[in-house]
């Protein structure tokens, strides 16, 4: 069923299709709208799910660790300060092994109050141990919440799930809402083997000696590199159900491009658009979508841009006192292995509209550039 | 490696990492860990004075005095000599002995 | 045979718990009533330690040990996982120490108390933070030395009062109650377990390490603190009625209680007068809220 939807309310009906058993959520502007949403799906018999009105976002995570340890489904949503308060509780999630999904809305971090699309908030959590999606549309929004579930209960990780405030989080888009029975065929109910359970009395999480807690995080990365292979999988399964195809990169004419620019979340849409004119103008440029950091996808980079002569990477971000993180990624994984050089530009932090001519700025720069630079302030008013 | 006590009373193989859980779960008791060498007092009960009260079974924080024939019996595997029941009981029933001498 | 007190032992020897552990007899007295239908979570404190490392546990329930201001909520995370699973029999314990409870769990406790959340929540108090080496805490009572309000500089101040703060939410059941008093003590537990809503229950929990106190009068302090009405044995219900539980016909000095322990050994004769006077101000004040 075709429904025109904000971002914010796709991510609702996500959790809404996936059966979610707990919420647990406090509100931050942008996320409110998901988790008002919910309580009225709660509310109007439309999920059975229990809905804890947490007094924080510390303790919104920390309800779901309960509920998933308990053996529940469990979902949460927010943005920014939020996500920073949950801090503590992504590594317990993560390590507890519990594939909660978490919503956040990519949000500028205080001070300076913002409420604007900024990724430092979620880039900031990138140890944690979460699968970290960053959807780029509505429908990424809410397909991706079922996929969440269905890839995190088989690797029991937890996964964050990104996107851009208001760009994103107050646009209306269209949005295919598959039916719940096919989300039934697709996504089990969640029956962990591990969970607390009075028949089975196991403590989880004791006080771990060295002897043991270096193979823990061996067996969380082996995870990481499982769901790679997962994630194709659930993605063509998805596909065969409702026609989207989700993979951790989306490369869009990268196979003949002298340039491939490197994109995320609402900016890789408007850089395909720019390619387009860009392609019309007789320059090869093509676009690669990160849609998943982690786990990262190095492998399936390489085969896209091992025959382009440049990389220009846009960043949303930015680690102060080096530069744009989807750049030291993307940079330490041609390392060793090509020579291409990259550019690192940043773009739209706090919010700032980044539209076509931006972006087909920073392309022909790059293609006129012989020398590549770590980190170019486009549009920096100084 | 072999756990000895699974919760349930089996014992379980354990033969590396690769068979552990993939995060921090039990998988057996600590009853394996005999605090009796903890002790440096023994406390020791004169059943001709023991009246059955039970006061030193009450509070025992272990617990190492169980219940058999309904008499308390010291559990010297467990028993750590912190010396509270001798203090507690009402009829100075519990000796108080040096370990290893 | 008369046991004054349940026969089950659930939680099992061979844990880490010093000599003489008052925390650890709160546990035991705790899973003979509860009993095997339960689930804990324990926040960081003394009990994240005397549970045992990985792989082994002693408390013989399922156990889920969490982040050191997490125990309200876990508890409230637990309940809702295992209602939405229709396991809704389950009793769900949040197990904290003072720390955890007075102050860095204070926000996620008043949470759990104003969603009148159905889980109960028992604070053994050692009156200091013991996991990381006897630091203060707001439990830790006017007078004290600890290894953060040293000797020339010991704790000034009253302990703050939790079962009053819960109370104020207005839940159904909130209590103190001693180590010393092990029937008081499971009268209560018998009570947070048969009553619906969240549940408080405040236990002293001498230590012997913490308080400079030989293990062999853990009892013996816990019962002086109640003896000497520095810890007194009372309830709330819904907020509102009142009951004491032990009643203390002529109260012991408190020097009576402070000389079984180091950490108030370098308190002078006006300090204690003054200490001595705010007890008595205090339990006046308690005996006119009585119903
Ligand atoms: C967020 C955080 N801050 C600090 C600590 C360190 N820490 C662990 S236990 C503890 C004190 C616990 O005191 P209490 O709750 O009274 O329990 P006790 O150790 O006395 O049994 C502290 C400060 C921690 N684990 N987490
Ligand atoms: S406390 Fe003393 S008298 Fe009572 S049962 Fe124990 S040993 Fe016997
Ligand atoms: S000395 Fe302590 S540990 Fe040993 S039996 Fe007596 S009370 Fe228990
Ligand atoms: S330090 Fe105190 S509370 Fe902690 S285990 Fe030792 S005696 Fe018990
Ligand atoms: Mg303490």
């Amino acid at each position: 069923m075709k429904m025109t939807m904000m971002g914010n309310y796709a991510a609702s009906w996500g959790a809404q299709l996936s059966r979610v058993q707990v919420i647990a959520a406090y509100p931050i502007t942008p996320q409110t709208l998901i988790v008002e949403k919910l309580s009225e799906i709660v509310a109007d018999g439309e999920l059975d799910a229990e809905f804890i009105k947490v007094e924080s976002e510390h303790s919104a995570m920390s309800g779901c660790i309960g509920a998933s340890a308990a053996g529940a489904r469990a979902y949460t949503a927010t943005s920014a300060q939020g996500l920073a308060l949950m801090h503590e509780m992504l590594h317990w999630a993560a390590l507890a092994r519990l594939p909660i999904v978490l919503t956040n809305v990519n949000r500028a971090m205080a001070p300076g109050w913002s409420i604007w699309a900024d990724q430092n908030d979620s880039l900031s959590q990138r140890d944690t141990g979460l699968m970290h999606i960053f959807a780029s549309s509505s429908q990424d929004i809410l397909d991706s919440t079922v996929l969440a579930y269905k890839i995190g209960e088989q690797v029991l990780l937890p996964t964050l799930i990104s996107f851009d405030a208001f760009f994103l989080s107050h646009t209306m888009e269209v949005v295919d809402m598959p039916p719940i029975e096919d989300v039934d065929k697709f996504l089990p109910p969640y029956n962990p083997e591990y969970k607390l359970d009075v028949n089975d009395p196991r403590s989880f999480g004791a006080l771990t000696s060295e002897e043991h807690y270096y193979e823990f995080r061996y067996k969380m990365q082996e995870a990481m590199d499982q769901a790679i292979n997962i994630i194709k999988k659930e993605g063509k399964e998805f596909e065969k159900l409702t026609g989207r195809y989700y993979d951790l990169i989306h490369p869009y004419r990268c196979e003949d491009a002298d340039l491939i620019l490197v994109t995320s979340g609402t900016i890789a849409e408007t850089t395909n658009v720019a390619v387009d004119e860009l392609r019309e103008e007789g320059k090869k440029v093509g676009n690669l979508k990160i849609r998943i950091i982690r786990p990262y996808p190095k492998q399936d980079i390489l085969n896209v841009i091992k025959n382009c002569k440049k990389i220009a990477v846009i960043d949303r971000n930015i680690s102060c006192g080096y530069h744009g993180i989807f750049a030291q990624e993307l940079k330490s994984a041609l390392y060793n292995e090509t020579n291409i050089p990259v550019w690192g530009y940043l773009a739209g932090i706090g919010g700032r509209d980044v539209k076509i001519e931006n972006i087909k700025e920073i392309a022909d720069d790059t293609l006129k550039s012989d020398k590549p630079e770590d980190l170019i302030w486009k549009g920096v008013k100084l | 490696m072999a756990i000895k006590f699974r919760t349930d009373g089996k014992e379980v193989k354990i033969t590396g990492e690769k068979d552990m859980p993939p995060m921090a779960a039990s998988l057996g008791l600590m009853t394996w860990n005999k605090t009796g060498s903890w002790r440096n007092l023994r406390p020791v009960i004169d059943y001709d004075k023991c009246i059955d009260c039970f006061i030193c079974w009450k509070f025992c924080p272990e617990p190492a005095i169980i219940i058999v024939d309904e008499r308390p019996v010291i559990d010297y595997d467990y028993c750590k000599g912190c010396m509270l029941c001798a203090e507690e009981c009402p009829k100075d029933a519990i000796i108080t002995e040096v370990e290893g001498k | 045979m008369r046991l004054t007190i349940p026969e089950q032992e659930i939680m099992k020897p061979g844990h880490l718990a010093c000599q003489g552990c008052g925390a650890t007899m709160a546990m035991r007295y705790g899973l003979k009533v509860f009993g095997r239908n339960t689930v804990l979570t324990i926040p960081a404190c003394c009990w994240a330690v005397i549970d045992g490392p990985f792989p082994y546990t002693a408390v013989n329930v399922p156990l889920f040990h969490t982040a050191f201001e997490t125990a309200a909520i876990m508890a409230s995370g637990i309940k809702a996982g295992f209602d939405a699973l229709g396991k809704t029999s389950t009793n769900v314990v949040a197990w904290a120490g003072d720390g955890g409870t007075f102050d860095i769990g204070m926000a996620a406790i008043s949470g759990a108390a104003e969603r009148n959340d159905d889980i109960t929540y028992i604070v053994y108090d050692n009156e200091a933070y013991m996991n990381t080496g006897i630091q203060r805490s707001s439990a830790t009572p006017h007078g004290a030395w600890t290894t953060t309000t040293p000797v020339k500089h010991y704790k000034r101040g009253p302990k703050k009062n939790m079962v009053e703060i819960i109370a104020a939410h207005r839940v159904p059941y909130t209590t103190t109650a001693s180590i010393g008093y092990p029937e008081d003590f499971i009268k209560k537990l018998t009570k947070a377990k048969e009553t619906r809503g969240f549940k408080l229950i405040h236990v002293l929990a001498p230590c012997p390490t913490g308080w400079k106190a030989e293990p062999k009068y853990t009892v013996k302090l816990a019962k002086l603190a109640v003896q000497t009405n520095i810890f007194p044995i009372y309830e709330v219900e819904d907020g509102i009625k009142y009951t004491q539980n032990i009643k203390v016909k002529q109260r012991k000095p408190i020097t009576e209680y402070f000389k079984y322990q180091g950490r108030f050994k370098h308190l002078k004769d006006d300090e204690i007068a003054f200490i001595q006077k705010k007890i008595d101000e205090d339990y006046e004040i308690l005996l006119k809220k009585l119903s």
